[in-house]
């Protein structure tokens, strides 16, 4: 991503390699009333890797994703992240830790620009005070313009740089998805999490997207958890898979491994759902 | 055609951040500037000073307070007219207490008085939205409204229960009490105005705008990107009950020169709103917009029929005001959310395209 700024999901200072366990889960079970929407799940997450979290609807993925970065907090179990145990911590916390993420029903600012939307992305980065930013000079204006060039070059790396000052929610659905990519991206972060980044798309969308999540991996060493529905774009992409149903896991392991188990087949051949 | 940005390219990030960054526009912001710096004091008669553009420039300040907080972070609120009431009766407690500090600085330090005020009130913001924070503010306006009336000591125990504004100077002239002249009260107002707004831009383009446009559009999304929304929606408090107390001292000192209690009554807080409505939520521009239409469209309907001849009665004027402010509050509700201002961006953005139709 150019010579300036640094690249995003650059590790920052941490001292984990790739291969180490980046985020642990475990036996973490979440229940809403009575509805039991996960259930006694372990898995890991290592440092570098893209980790796909599948199953058929309703099974838990998105709740998974909203233990992880801290909207719900589950009833067991524990969340290690980075070599830290927490149990209950808010989003904006796991936000500052460095873990990222996309909605499945994209969630911009639909009024602001895609420009803006993904510099809100750099918040956390921003320190100038308050009065300076009255004055809109100084460090206030030097830390906008040196955020702006990095956001440009996360706009580049997407090629969104026609839609840059349109407010996103005139933006067809395919470009919000990407836009939304881009404003986790300006986050930096060490862990991003990518809920059906492909929902909804066309082929030639999807392979773009396809696309973006590789180099992002390859280039920048972001882990990437992610929850896709289509199969052949999870093997593809992914180093290891979560299958998750009913709340359950029924199988962990390489893509190899998954396609092979038995558990998963019935699953996805839709043995009585 | 005359109106466009090409050939105008920014060779730098900071030319095309700027908060005017197509030529028209500064060239048409400085325009505006110059006219209101020099023109109206010269030219103006003093009716249209002190009873035109001092209150609409009072008003569009405190509009663009309350677009600050309802506009850009979405949050609404009815209590606008008793953060004005904490600032001007901040105001003359101080300089009636403290006369020798200069009344520029206790209108401004009054601003924090109403702050203050504003995020105390502002706290349920946390747990409730729209319509039930809505009713926390009216409530605010309200308790407000009757401490003004029932607390003497805030008129100093003035029988009348008024405010009467004092005589202050600024390099030796008077810019408050009976003897100051409109085209100095006016100058002091308008600089006030200026600087202020010029400050609202700055906040809404960086930062802290993102972070208050960001709450307002999506608060689960903003707290994900690191955006604590209490101290989000608390800091928009703080700062839209500045201006409007700001707003209110300058309603006071620069423009009525004496005010009884129920000057800050609802009927203000609602009057505010509108002009936000019809000017566009979440536009500085569209602020003065609104303002100018609301407070000058009144009087516009009181004196042309008069100087064309017809003799129209005054309830009938008033009649037809409402009627008009109520049917174009319904259609900027419903049609243009973002109001004259957004309006004004499609007739640009169509003189930016002239004579083709995309
Ligand atoms: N906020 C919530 N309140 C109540 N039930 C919920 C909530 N979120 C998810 N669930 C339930 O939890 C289960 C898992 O949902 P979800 O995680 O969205 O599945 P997936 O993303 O795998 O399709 C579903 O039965 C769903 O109805
Ligand atoms: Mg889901």
């Amino acid at each position: 991503m150019g010579s300036t700024g640094g690249a995003p999901g650059i590790a920052r200072g941490s001292n984990q390699h790739k291969g180490d366990v980046l985020l642990g889960v475990e036996n973490v079970s979440l229940r809403f009333g009575g509805v039991k929407a996960i259930t006694d799940v372990s898995f890991d997450i290592r440092k570098g890797e893209i980790r796909a979290i599948i199953g058929p609807n309703g099974a838990g993925k998105t709740s998974m994703l909203n233990v992880i970065n801290g909207f719900y907090n589950p009833q067991e179990g524990r969340i290690t992240f980075r070599g830290k145990t927490r149990a209950r911590m808010r989003p904006s916390v796991a936000a500052a830790q460095g873990i990222a993420r996309t909605f499945q029903n994209v969630a911009l600012f639909k009024g602001m620009s895609t420009l803006d939307n993904i510099m809100t992305g750099r918040t956390l980065k921003m320190h100038s005070g308050f009065f300076w930013q009255l004055l809109r000079h100084g460090p206030a204006l030097r830390e906008e313009i040196e955020h702006r060039r990095f956001v440009e070059e996360i706009i580049d790396f997407l090629e969104i740089e026609a839609i840059r000052k349109t407010p996103v929610g005139r933006l067809p659905y395919g470009l919000q998805k990407r836009v939304e990519l881009g404003r986790a991206l300006a986050m930096e972060p060490e862990l991003l999490l990518l809920d059906e980044p492909m929902a909804g798309m066309n082929l030639e969308e999807k392979e773009d997207m396809c696309r973006f999540i590789l180099d992002v991996n390859n280039q920048f060493g972001t882990t990437i958890a992610l929850i896709e529905h289509d199969i052949g774009v999870v093997m593809d992409l992914s180093d290891r898979i979560v299958v998750l149903e009913y709340g359950r896991k029924i199988a962990d392991g390489s893509p190899d491994e998954v396609k092979n188990n038995q558990k998963v087949i019935d699953a996805y051949l839709g043995v009585a759902h | 055609m005359f109106y466009r940005e090409a050939g105008q390219f920014k060779t730098n990030y900071a030319d095309d951040m700027a908060i005017f960054p197509i030529l028209q526009d500064k060239i048409g912001v400085a325009v505006i500037i110059a006219i209101a710096f020099i023109a109206v004091p010269l030219f103006g008669n003093s009716f249209f000073i002190s009873a035109v553009m001092i209150p609409f420039l009072v008003y569009a300040l405190a509009t663009v307070g309350l677009n600050l907080l309802t506009g850009y972070t979405g949050l609404l609120s009815l209590g606008t007219a008793g953060f004005m009431g904490v600032g001007a009766f901040a105001c003359y407690k101080l300089t009636t207490a403290f006369p020798g500090v200069n009344i520029i600085v206790w209108i401004l330090i009054s601003g924090f008085f109403s702050a203050a005020v504003g995020v105390f009130f502002g706290l349920p913001s946390l747990r409730i939205k729209g319509f039930y924070l809505a009713v926390t503010t009216l409530a605010a306006q309200f308790f407000l409204q009757w401490c003004f009336v029932r607390i003497p000591w805030l008129t100093n125990n003035n029988v009348s229960g008024a405010i009467e504004v004092p005589t202050r100077t600024l390099f030796g002239f008077a810019i408050t009490g009976p003897n100051a002249l409109p085209e100095v009260r006016y100058l002091v107002v308008l600089s006030i105005v200026t600087v202020m707004t010029l400050a609202a831009a700055h906040l809404v383009h960086g930062r802290i705008g993102r972070m208050w446009m960001a709450v307002r559009d999506m608060d689960i999304a903003a707290e994900l990107m690191g955006i604590k929304l209490l101290q989000t929606k608390l800091l928009s408090f703080a700062v839209s009950s500045f201006y409007a107390g700001v707003a209110g001292a300058l309603m006071v000192f620069l423009y009525l020169g004496s005010a009884e209690p129920d000057v800050f009554s609802i009927h203000i807080s609602f009057l505010i709103l509108f002009m936000v409505i019809i000017g566009g939520l979440g536009s500085l521009i569209g602020s003065f917009m609104g303002a100018a239409f609301i407070y000058i469209l009144p009087i516009v309907l009181r004196y042309l029929p008069e100087s064309l001849g017809f003799s129209v009665s005054p309830a009938t004027v008033e009649h037809v005001n409402h009627m008009v402010i109520g049917a174009l509050i319904i259609f900027f509700l419903i049609v243009e959310p973002h109001g004259l201002a957004r309006l004004w961006q499609t007739a640009k953005q169509k003189l930016r395209t002239w004579p083709f139709p995309y």
